[in-house]
């Protein structure tokens, strides 16, 4: 058989290749695909000893579960709040750092800016938590030290005990981490717009906010609708570390979100079929939402995933 | 443009922005100011506050207690352990791949290529993974930091997007000379991939220096934490201590010695943000032209 042939020929013309491939797929087959498979579960009374065949198949018992207790609802709520709180803020003030960035007049400063203001990205969760806990701190923290200085406020406030306050620190924290480092994406995208439609504009009399307002801001609009778009998949996904290393049992009915539920429940607990379901659950939403975000993203520009 | 005379609007504005973004930089750096100030500071003098950033009255005790206290000595050469190997093994076995991905006459390319993208979009979570785990033996060892990650599939396309910009002769005329593909990749790909290797090695780095939930997740043996484990911790137990009154009861009797949880919290917290900062200053503009090629090939 001639194609028998070739195709034989041509895996030993491409041994080497394949060799260098094959690892990689095995490992993505167990690192990625293998946990999907593993995420049946869910619809087992799991017995880790005996595996699936020798534990008992219960349908949708654990969502349900999931799905009647008031912790639902909560947690649904605190999530969404937070992840969305972080995608508008997560657009909004790199858009705003990089326009006012690009307006500086003195260009040292604009580089000077820049790269001080990207560090906080590469600094771990942990240590920007204990940074947040010592400036938020009411005995002494800088930042009530500051606020009582001006005669904002008369006494100190805790500012990690508020309940509804939560989220807005969740965010105000993570604006100080990310914004400089999301904000390079806009300053590229700024610098990729004709000088000559500014030069232009300030011919015909155009003021700095005019410029900004009909020639900055629209001249990046696709990258901030593209890239608010590709943030949506991660509506269910507030991220373990905020909620678990500034959460305390003050503010918890504000702080538990999905994540540190699957891990009270599912690590903590050992209730793995349940903390499996809730991630089942999670994982059907995300893929949803990728898979318009996608459509979406495609529609208003060429600008796709896949 | 700076021909045209600017309106005293103008000024206003530039003066405005010059004034923001020095307050941009003081609220970001204080902190970490703040917080070295307050680790070099004598802890008794420290807790009575009102701390800048310069140490009133200087102190190495919380420093030399931690470099003391083994534990915390050994949880740094975890985290080294972990960054080298990570990283080392991670950058092998990824460009191993671009490289070979960048042949699109591979046998099933179009299939893997579409394999690997698709797995970059599922997750099976914290539970599978917990009992891959535990089936792969890494569950509890040194390997469950290093192996999973081993092979970035975002990585190997952002490596791919850089080999298929090499000359293509250089490797032609290898191929020539009788080479087979893996001394081309070691002898001749490698070499010329150190820019997007650089790029990579430092994601991966300090990605592997921060990561502290594997040890939570993945493992219960003390003598497999790293450094941010072990300042969560810290963190978590003075924490949970200055939620209640009589433990700041307990925290006022510690101030008879020349150290308190919170020194020594503050000194960690400076041992494990040192490593990042001395680097950041000659690889940052690195990371940024990571992230370019990155939302290049978005």
């Amino acid at each position: 058989m001639p194609v028998k042939a070739s195709l034989r020929s041509k895996v030993s013309r491409q041994r080497y290749l394949l060799m260098m491939v094959a690892p990689s797929l095995i490992f993505v087959a167990v690192f990625s695909y293998l946990p999907i498979w593993g995420m049946l579960i869910a619809f087992f009374d799991y017995n880790p000893g005996l595996g699936f065949a020798g534990s008992k198949f219960v349908g949708l018992r654990y969502f349900k579960e999931f799905l009647g207790t008031s912790d639902f609802l909560l947690l649904m709520r605190n999530t969404v709040a937070i992840s969305s709180l972080n995608i508008a803020c997560g657009t909004v003030f790199p858009v705003a750092f990089a326009i006012l960035i690009n307006e500086l007049f003195v260009p040292r400063m604009r580089k000077l800016t820049q790269t001080i203001s990207y560090l906080p990205h590469f600094i771990s969760y942990v240590v920007v938590a204990n940074i947040a806990t010592t400036m938020l701190s009411p005995d002494g923290g800088a930042i009530n030290r500051l606020l009582l200085g001006l005669g904002v406020i008369q006494k100190p406030i805790f500012f990690l005990a508020i309940p509804q306050g939560f989220w807005f620190l969740i965010s105000a924290i993570n604006v100080w981490k990310e914004t400089g480092w999301a904000a390079i994406i806009y300053i590229a995208s700024i610098a990729n717009i004709d000088p000559q439609l500014y030069e232009a504009a300030t011919v015909d009399g155009a003021g700095r906010m005019r410029r900004i307002w009909h020639i900055t801001l629209p001249g990046i609009l696709p990258t901030i609708i593209v890239l608010t778009i590709m943030a949506l998949p991660d509506l269910l996904n507030a991220g373990f570390d905020p909620s678990y290393l500034l959460g305390n049992p003050i503010v918890s009915d504000f702080s538990r979100v999905l994540d540190t539920h699957i891990y009270a429940v599912g690590i903590q607990q050992g209730r793995y079929p349940l903390a499996t379901a809730v991630g089942l659950m999670r994982m059907g939403v995300s893929l949803v939402l990728i898979l318009s975000a996608n459509s979406w993203a495609r529609r208003v520009s060429e600008y796709s995933l896949f | 443009m700076s021909k045209i005379r600017k309106r005293p609007a103008e000024w206003a504005f530039d003066i405005a922005n010059l004034l923001l973004m020095t307050l941009v930089i003081v609220a970001t750096l204080f902190p970490f100011l703040h917080i070295a100030a307050v680790s070099l500071n004598e802890a008794r003098d420290a807790a009575a506050g009102g701390i800048g950033i310069f140490p009133r009255v200087w102190s190495f005790d919380s420093y030399i207690t931690v470099f003391k206290y083994n534990d915390i000595f050994d949880a740094f050469l975890v985290s080294a352990a972990r960054t080298v190997a990570g990283t080392a093994l991670s950058l092998f076995f990824t460009s191993m791949v671009a490289y070979s991905m960048t042949k699109k006459e591979l046998i099933g390319y179009k299939h893997i290529y579409r394999f690997y993208v698709i797995s970059m979009f599922i997750a099976g979570g914290t539970i599978p993974t917990f009992f891959i785990y535990q089936w792969l033996h890494i569950y509890n060892t040194f390997w469950v930091y290093v192996l999973p990650g081993m092979f970035s599939v975002y990585n190997m396309i952002l490596m791919r997007t850089f080999i298929l910009q090499l000359p293509k002769e250089l490797e032609e005329s290898a191929l020539l000379d009788g080479a087979n593909e893996i001394r081309i990749f070691l002898r001749l790909i490698l070499p010329l991939s150190k820019p997007i290797l650089a790029t990579i090695g430092l994601f991966v780095a300090v990605s592997q220096w921060n990561s502290w939930q594997d040890t939570l997740f993945f493992t219960n043996n003390p003598d497999l934490e790293t450094l941010q484990y072990v300042l969560m911790k810290v963190m978590r137990q003075t924490e949970a201590t200055a939620m209640t009154k009589r433990a700041r009861m307990s925290m006022s009797q510690m101030r008879t010695i020349s150290i308190t949880p919170e020194s020594v919290k503050m000194a960690i917290t400076i041992v494990s943000t040192v490593p990042i900062l001395c680097v950041y200053p000659f690889v940052q503009r690195y990371f940024v032209k990571g992230m370019m090629i990155g939302a290049v090939k978005g």
